[in-house]
C-alpha cells in the first residue's frame, strides 16, 4: 500500500548513510513487510539495497576470525580449510528469498534442502519470495517467520551494525526475543547471517503445520542431527521466539515429547491456539526424531 | 523517472512511500487491481523486468527503468495469449476481478511448475470459482463435472445443440477484456478533478461524542471539506437495501453522534489526494464519553444489559423491543410440539455455534460521486443531476435510498455500476454511496471513496453469527414426529438485514421437512460488535448446519442410513411447506429434484473416487451428507423490467444510432453483472428466442437510466427474475418482428415467420432485420417484459463427502465433495456448476478455515487477508457436480435459480462426515484443526 507520510527515500551506499535512521525513518530492504501495513509514524525510508552487499557468499568456515572466501554469486568455489571439504554460507541480509531458494549445494551441504523447505514456509508467495529479504524476515521478527526458523536451525549468527558504530555478533536464535520484538535498537541494522559449515554438513529434517495446507505456519520444527551425532530440535511458530532442545544424541521419543511438552512458550492467534500449537509440535518433533533414526539405521550409523 | 509499461515509456515521478500498484493505476492502467494492498491477495501481480511480483508491496521508485508488464501487454481481445484464451474457453473466473493478477502469475510458469501449482498460486486468491476452473485453464484442460479424468480442453464453449443458446455453455461476453484486463471495474475510470474521501474510524464500541474539533484538519492545504454528525441528514435509514424498505430497521445516520462498534465512522475528510485526507483525519480531535457496551448475544438479552439502540423509537425504526436489544423475533408453532416430543421413540437434541464470515469479494467498496450539469449549464439550476458509479448489487435500491435520504428526485440522481468485482450479498448495502453523496453535494466537486481490505473487515457487516438449538421427536421407523428450533442470532451494532436473515435463515431449513409438529423460537439481537449483514444463503447456511447435524444424529440414533432418513421426512411435491404455518400460495413446487439429487449423490459417494486414505493408524475416515432447499427467489416481490431493440446502441457507438447495426439487438435491464454470469445467461436468452447469435446481443445493464427498474442481483433473481423480463421482452420483439414482417410479405400469417440472425424466413420467402429496421425508421422496434416474482418455486442441493481426519492434528483432509444439485434446465452447464463449485468453496471455507475474531470488546483482531484464510487453490478438493433432470414450471425455459444454495448444505456434511470419523460431533465452526484436536483430547486442551 501507499505509505502516505513517507516523503524521503535516502539510498544508502555506506554505513554512514545509516546515520539517518531514527524511529521516523526506517530501513527499506524488499518492503514486503513495510509496504504490506500502515506506517504512519514514518516520515522516511533508509534504502539498504543500494548498498549492494553480496547476497550470497560461500566462506572457509572461520567465521570467528572474521575471514570470508571470495564471492561467486552464491557458488561455491573457496577454500574449505579445515572443516573437512564442506564451506559455511554467509547470507546479506538484503538477500531474497528466491536468491537463497536457488543457491546451489555446495560440497558437503546435507542440510542445503533445508533452505527452499524454509522458504516454502512463508506464508507469502514465490512472488513475495522476489523481493521478501531475509534479514528483512528475520526483523519483522514473527514467530512464524522461517528466516528466523532457518537460521536458529542452523545455528547461525548474525552480525549487527550497531548504530555507534560498534559490530555485534550473536547466535541467531537469541535475535528474536518474542512476538515481533528482537534485540535490534533504533538505527541498528542486520547486515548478514553466517551459517557455519558444520551445520550445513548436518542432516536436516523439517516439518511445518498450518491451520491449512499451505497456511501461515503454526508450528515449524527443524531436527538437526550433526556430523558428530549431536541433535537439535528448534521450535519456532508456535513459539513466541526459537526455542531449541538439545541433546548429545538423538534422544528417545519419550524425552522428547516431556521435553517439548515443557516449553512454556507457546501463544495463541489466528493461526493456531496455543495448546494445539503445544500437541502438534509433539507430533511433528517426533517425526522429525525417527526420520532422523530411520536414517541413521539406514546409513548404519548408530544414532 | 523514466520506466516502460507494457513497453510504452513513461515518465512520471511516484511519491517516496508509493506503491508500483496504485503509481501504474496514476499511468490509467485500471487493470492492475487491488484486492488487499498488503501483498496476500495477488490480484495486483505485475512483472518488473520479467519477474513476477505483487506490485501493492512494491515500492514504486524500484521501477525506475524497468519493464513493467501488466496483464494488458500479454494480449488484447482479437489478439489474445493462449493463456489468456484458455481462461476465457474454460469459464476461468466469474467476477473476474483477481484474473488479471492470476494470468500475469500463470504467464511465467512454466511445464514443471504444474506439477507445484498449489504452491505457486498460493498468492492469487480467486473468491469466486473455487479454482476448478482456474486450473483447468492453466492446465489447459478440461475436467468433467464428474470429476473424471482431466481431458484437452475441449469445446466447452460450443456444446449444447445450437452454439449460444439456452442450455450450452456459453462463455461470458466480457470475456475477452476480462482476461486482457479492459474490463472497467468501478473505479477503473479518470475523472477529471477527483477528490478523494477518507473517513475517521471510532476507537470505541459504545460511546457518545461529545466534541469533535476538526479545525485542524480542515486547515490542512488540500483538505476541501470535513464532515462530522453536524453535517449528516438527520433522517434514519438502513444500510441493507430490500425491494421493501421496511424490511429492514431505521436505525442508522450517516454520521451518527453515538457510535455503536469499534471503527464506525466518525467523520469524513474530503481532499485532493489520500493522503491529505488521511493526514486531516489524524488531526481531528473526538472527546467520547463511553457507553455501556455488550458484545455477547445472550447477555445482550439480559435485564439491564447495555441498550445499542435505547434511543430508538420501537415503531417508528421497526425494532421488536429497543429496551431489550432485540431486533426482530419469530415464535411459532405449527400443531403441538410437546406432544410431537412426548410420543417420539427416539428424540436428540442439541446446540451449534456458528460464526462471523467475511465476504472477501476481491474488489473492496467503493464509489464515485459528481454532479453531471444540466441543460441550463453548470450552476445549481434545474437539470444538474447526482451521479453515482458504485460497487454495488442494487442500484436502484441505492437509488430510491439516497433520494428518501437527501431528499432528492427520482430524475436529479442516476446510480450505475461497472462490472462488480464480486459480492456475495455484501454489496446488497449502501455503505459508499451515502457519504460520498454527501461529500458531493458539501463540495460540488466529483469525490471517490474506496474501502481499504482492512475496512472490509472492520467496517462492512459480516455473515451473521448464529447459536442454533435443535430437537428432533422421531417414531421408531425414524418418521419425525417434532422438529423445534432456537436461532439466537448477532447482529451486531445495526439491525441490517438482521430481520431478514433471521426469518430466512428459520425458513426453509424447516419446511424441508414433514413434520407434524413444529416450533421456531428466533431473535435477532444488537450488540456492540461489527454489524451483520447479507451472505450467500442469507442465514439459511448456520441453521441448516445446526438442523442437518440433529438429523444426522437422528439418523444414528435410528440406524437408519442419513440418505434414507432424508427419504422419509422430507416434503414431496404434494406437500404443504410449512415453517410454523403453511407457506403463501406464493411459494409451489414449480418442479422437485430432491429424489433425484438424494440418488445422485449417495450413488456417487457409494462409487468413490479411488483417492487413498493417508498411510497412518492416526486417521480415521468417514462419510456424511446433509441437505438444502430454497426458495428460488426473495418473498414479496422482487421486480425487473427489461427492453430489447433491435440496432441502435450497439457497441463503441453508443447512443449513436446512425451506426445501429440492423442484425444487431440491445438487450436493456436493471440486474448487475458481480460474476454470477446473469449476463451470459441473459444473452443466451435472448439470442434463443429472436433466433439469432449471442454476439449479436449488446447487454446494456444495471443503471437507472437504461431501464425503469430492477430490485437487484440478489436473493439469486438474476435468472428467474431478471432473465425472466429478458425473456419477456425478446419474446414481445420478436412477435413484433414477425408482425412486421407479415406487413412487408402478405399474406403471410407472423406465426409463420421463423426468427434468423439476419432475418425471419417462412418456406422461400425472407425479410431481411436490414429491411424492417429501415422501414420501421425512427420508430425502433422494441419489446419490453417485466416479472414481479409473483411466484416462487424451491431448488435443492446435497452434498455429501468422504473425509480422513488425523486424530493427531486434527486436520480434516478432503477424499471425495459431491455436490447433487436441482436447477431445474441448466441454462449454461459450465457457468452453473461454476457457481455450485464457488459456492462450495466459500463453504469449505467456513467450515474449515474461515472465522472473523473479535477480542470480547468489539475490535475485530482478523483485520488482514494474512489473518483471514479464505480458500486457497491448495485447499480444495475438486468437487463432483451433478444435476438433477427436471424443468420448472415458473423459470425461463424451465430453470431454477443456483448461486446461493450451493453453500448450504456443505458446513453440516462436512461435520457429518467428522463425525462419522472421529465418533465425536463437531457443533462449532469453523472446524479448524485445532477445534477437531480439541475435541479429540479434552484432556490436555487449555480451557
Amino acid at each position: 500500500m501507499d505509505l502516505n507520510t513517507v516523503l524521503t527515500i535516502t539510498p544508502a551506499r555506506s554505513r554512514e548513510d545509516l546515520r539517518a535512521l531514527s524511529p521516523q525513518v526506517a530501513p527499506l530492504a524488499g518492503g514486503s513487510d513495510l509496504f504490506a501495513d500502515p506506517q504512519v509514524h514514518l516520515t522516511g525510508l533508509v534504502d539498504l539495497q543500494t548498498l549492494r552487499w553480496p547476497a550470497l557468499t560461500v566462506t572457509t568456515d572461520a567465521v570467528a576470525d572474521g575471514v570470508t572466501g571470495t564471492v561467486a554469486d552464491g557458488v561455491a568455489g573457496t577454500d574449505p580449510g579445515d572443516t573437512g571439504g564442506v564451506s559455511g554460507l554467509e547470507i546479506a541480509a538484503t538477500c531474497t528469498l528466491a536468491e537463497l531458494s536457488r543457491l546451489p549445494a555446495a560440497p558437503g551441504w546435507t542440510a542445503h534442502p533445508l533452505l527452499f523447505q524454509c522458504c516454502t514456509a512463508l506464508y507469502g508467495s514465490f512472488k513475495i519470495w522476489n523481493v521478501a529479504t531475509v534479514g528483512g524476515n528475520l526483523c519483522a521478527s514473527l514467530p512464524a517467520g522461517p528466516m528466523t526458523t532457518l537460521a536458529a536451525a542452523l545455528e547461525a549468527e548474525v552480525l549487527i551494525w550497531r548504530a555507534d558504530g560498534s559490530d555485534e555478533r550473536m547466535p541467531a536464535a537469541a535475535f528474536v526475543t518474542g512476538n515481533t520484538t528482537n534485540v535490534l535498537g533504533t538505527g541498528d541494522v542486520l547486515r548478514s547471517i553466517h551459517v557455519p559449515a558444520s551445520s550445513l554438513a548436518s542432516r536436516t529434517v523439517y516439518r511445518k503445520i498450518a491451520l491449512s495446507p499451505l497456511g501461515r505456519s503454526g508450528a515449524v520444527l527443524v531436527g538437526r542431527l550433526d556430523p558428530a551425532g549431536g541433535f537439535v530440535l528448534t521450535v519456532t511458530a508456535g513459539t513466541v521466539r526459537p526455542v531449541q532442545l538439545r541433546y548429545p544424541s538423538l534422544p528417545a521419543a519419550s524425552a522428547l515429547a516431556r521435553d517439548i511438552a515443557a516449553i512454556d512458550y507457546w501463544f495463541t492467534d489466528a493461526h493456531g491456539a496455543a495448546d494445539w500449537r503445544r500437541a502438534v509440535s509433539g507430533v511433528l518433533g517426533e517425526e522429525i526424531r525417527a526420520e532422523l533414526e530411520g536414517a541413521a539405521l539406514e546409513n548404519g550409523e548408530h544414532p | 523517472m523514466r520506466f516502460q509499461i507494457n513497453g510504452e515509456p513513461v515518465d512520471a515521478t511516484p511519491a517516496p512511500g508509493q506503491c508500483l500498484r496504485s503509481f501504474i493505476r496514476d499511468q490509467e492502467h485500471f487493470e492492475v487491481k487491488k484486492g488487499c494492498d498488503t501483498g496476500d491477495c495477488g490480484a495486483c501481480s505485475v512483472l518488473v523486468d520479467g519477474t513476477p511480483v505483487h506490485s501493492c508491496i512494491y515500492p514504486a521508485f524500484r521501477a525506475e527503468g524497468a519493464d513493467v508488464t501488466t496483464v494488458a501487454g500479454l494480449g488484447r481481445p482479437g489478439d489474445l495469449a493462449p493463456l489468456q484464451q484458455r481462461f476465457v474457453d474454460a469459464a476461468g473466473f466469474q467476477c473476474g476481478f483477481c484474473t488479471a493478477g492470476l494470468i500475469v502469475t500463470a504467464s511465467t510458469l512454466t511445464e514443471p511448475d504444474l506439477d507445484d501449482l498449489p504452491r505457486l498460486l498460493k498468492g492469487n486468491l480467486c473468491r469466486c470459482t473455487g479454482y476448478r476452473a482456474i486450473e483447468d485453464a492453466i492446465r489447459g484442460t478440461h475436467t468433467p463435472a464428474d470429476g473424471s479424468g482431466r481431458t484437452g480442453l475441449g469445446p466447452v464453449v460450443q456444446t449444447g445443440r445450437r452454439p449460444g443458446t439456452v442450455g450450452t455453455s456459453l462463455g461470458a461476453p466480457a470475456g475477452e477484456r476480462v482476461v486482457s484486463g479492459r474490463e472497467p471495474y468501478t473505479l477503473d475510470v479518470t475523472v477529471p478533478g477527483l477528490l478523494h474521501l477518507s473517513v475517521l474510524p471510532s476507537t470505541q464500541a459504545h460511546a457518545r461524542i461529545r466534541s469533535i474539533r476538526t479545525d485542524a484538519a480542515a486547515a490542512l492545504p488540500g483538505v476541501h471539506a470535513v464532515l462530522t454528525h453536524a453535517d449528516s441528514p438527520a433522517t434514519l435509514y438502513s444500510t441493507a437495501r430490500h425491494e421493501d424498505r421496511l424490511d429492514d430497521p431505521d436505525d442508522t445516520l450517516v454520521l451518527d453522534p453515538i457510535v455503536r462498534f469499534r471503527g464506525q465512522r466518525v467523520a469524513a475528510v474530503v481532499a485532493d489526494t489520500v493522503a491529505i485526507a488521511e493526514a486531516a483525519c489524524r488531526l481531528i480531535e473526538v472527546d467520547y464519553e463511553p457507553l455501556p457496551a455488550v458484545f455477547d448475544p445472550a447477555e445482550a438479552l439480559r435485564p439491564g444489559a447495555a441498550l445499542v439502540h435505547g434511543d430508538k423509537d420501537a415503531a417508528a425504526s421497526r425494532l421488536a423491543d429497543p429496551q431489550h436489544n432485540l431486533v426482530a423475533e419469530l415464535h411459532g408453532e405449527y400443531g403441538d410440539i410437546a406432544a410431537g416430543l412426548a410420543g417420539a421413540a427416539h428424540t436428540v437434541s442439541g446446540s451449534w455455534q456458528t460464526q462471523r464470515v467475511a465476504h472477501t469479494h476481491l474488489e473492496t467498496h467503493a464509489t464515485i460521486g459528481w454532479l453531471e450539469p444540466g441543460p441550463d449549464g453548470e450552476n445549481e439550476g434545474t437539470g444538474e443531476r447526482l451521479i453515482l458509479r458504485t460497487s454495488s448489487q442494487v442500484p436502484f435500491l441505492v437509488h430510491r435510498e439516497i433520494c428518501r435520504l437527501f431528499d432528492l428526485e427520482p430524475s436529479r440522481l442516476r446510480v450505475f455500476t461497472a462490472r462488480v468485482g464480486g459480492g456475495f450479498g455484501g454489496k446488497q448495502e449502501i455503505l459508499t454511496e451515502d457519504i460520498v453523496t454527501l461529500a458531493v453535494l458539501k463540495t460540488r466537486r466529483p469525490v471517490q471513496y474506496e474501502f481499504s481490505r482492512s475496512d472490509e473487515f472492520t467496517l462492512s457487516p459480516a455473515r451473521h453469527p448464529m447459536r442454533i438449538y435443535v430437537t428432533l421427536g422421531a417414531d421408531d421407523t425414524g418418521r419425525l414426529t417434532a422438529l423445534k428450533l432456537g436461532v439466537l442470532a448477532d447482529t451486531g451494532a445495526y439491525g441490517n438485514h438482521g430481520p431478514g436473515v433471521m426469518y430466512h435463515g428459520s425458513s426453509e431449513s424447516v419446511s424441508l421437512y414433514r413434520v407434524p409438529n413444529k416450533r421456531v423460537d428466533a431473535q435477532s439481537v444488537y450488540t456492540n460488535n461489527l454489524p451483520s449483514g447479507a451472505f450467500r444463503g442469507y442465514g439459511l447456511g448456520q441453521v441448516i448446519f445446526g438442523v442437518e447435524s440433529a438429523l444426522d444424529e437422528l439418523a444414528r440414533t435410528v440406524g437408519l442410513n442419513p440418505f434414507d432418513l432424508r427419504r422419509l421426512n422430507s416434503v414431496g411435491p404434494a406437500d404443504p411447506l410449512v415453517v410454523t404455518h403453511v407457506e403463501g400460495e406464493d411459494l409451489i413446487f414449480g418442479s422437485y429434484g430432491l429424489d433425484q439429487c438424494l440418488d445422485l449423490a449417495q450413488a456417487a459417494l457409494a462409487r468413490g473416487n479411488g483417492q487413498a486414505v493417508p498411510a497412518g493408524a492416526e486417521w480415521k475416515v468417514g462419510e456424511g451428507m446433509a441437505t438444502a432447499m430454497i426458495a428460488t427467489t426473495p418473498p414479496r416481490g422482487h421486480y425487473a423490467q427489461a427492453s430489447v431493440t433491435l440496432g441502435d446502441t450497439f457497441g463503441d457507438t453508443f447512443g449513436d444510432v446512425t451506426a445501429a447495426n440492423p442484425g444487431r439487438y440491445t438487450v436493456r435491464v436493471g440486474t448487475a453483472e458481480f460474476g454470477n454470469g446473469t449476463t451470459t445467461v441473459h444473452a443466451q436468452l435472448a439470442a434463443t428466442a429472436l433466433g439469432t447469435t449471442p454476439d449479436r446481443i449488446e447487454i446494456l445493464q444495471s443503471d437507472t437510466d437504461a431501464i425503469g427498474y430492477d430490485t437487484g442481483a440478489f436473493g439469486s433473481a438474476g435468472i428467474v427474475i431478471a432473465g425472466k423480463a429478458v425473456l419477456a421482452a425478446a419474446n414481445d420483439l420478436a412477435a413484433r418482428l414477425r408482425s412486421a414482417a407479415s406487413e412487408r410479405r402478405p399474406p403471410i400469417a407472423s406465426a409463420e415467420w421463423t426468427l434468423e440472425p439476419d432475418g425471419l424466413r417462412s418456406g422461400t420467402a425472407f425479410v431481411p432485420l436490414a429491411e424492417l429496421a429501415e422501414h420501421a425508421g425512427a420508430s425502433v422496434l422494441r419489446g419490453t417484459g417485466a416479472e414481479d416474482g409473483a411466484r416462487r418455486s424451491v431448488a435443492f442441493n446435497v452434498h455429501a463427502f468422504r473425509v480422513a481426519v488425523s486424530t493427531l492434528t486434527g486436520e480434516v483432509r478432503i477424499l471425495q465433495s459431491i455436490q447433487a444439485a436441482d436447477a431445474g434446465v441448466v441454462m449454461n452447464p459450465e457457468q452453473c456448476r461454476g457457481q455450485i463449485e464457488g459456492g462450495v468453496a466459500q463453504a469449505i471455507g467456513t467450515a474449515l478455515y474461515e472465522e472473523v475474531v473479535l477480542d470480547g470488546a468489539g475490535t475485530v483482531t482478523t483485520s488482514v487477508l494474512r489473518n483471514y484464510h479464505i480458500p486457497l487453490l491448495a485447499d480444495l478438493p475438486l468437487t463432483e457436480v451433478y444435476f438433477a433432470d427436471t424443468s420448472d414450471v415458473l423459470g425461463p425455459f424451465g430453470a431454477k435459480s443456483m448461486s446461493e444454495s450451493p453453500y448450504n448444505p456443505v458446513a453440516p456434511a462436512l461435520a457429518n462426515a467428522v463425525r462419522d470419523a472421529i465418533g465425536i460431533r463437531p457443533t462449532e465452526l469453523p472446524m479448524s484443526r485445532d477445534r477437531i484436536w480439541r475435541l479429540l483430547h479434552p484432556e490436555r486442551a487449555a480451557g
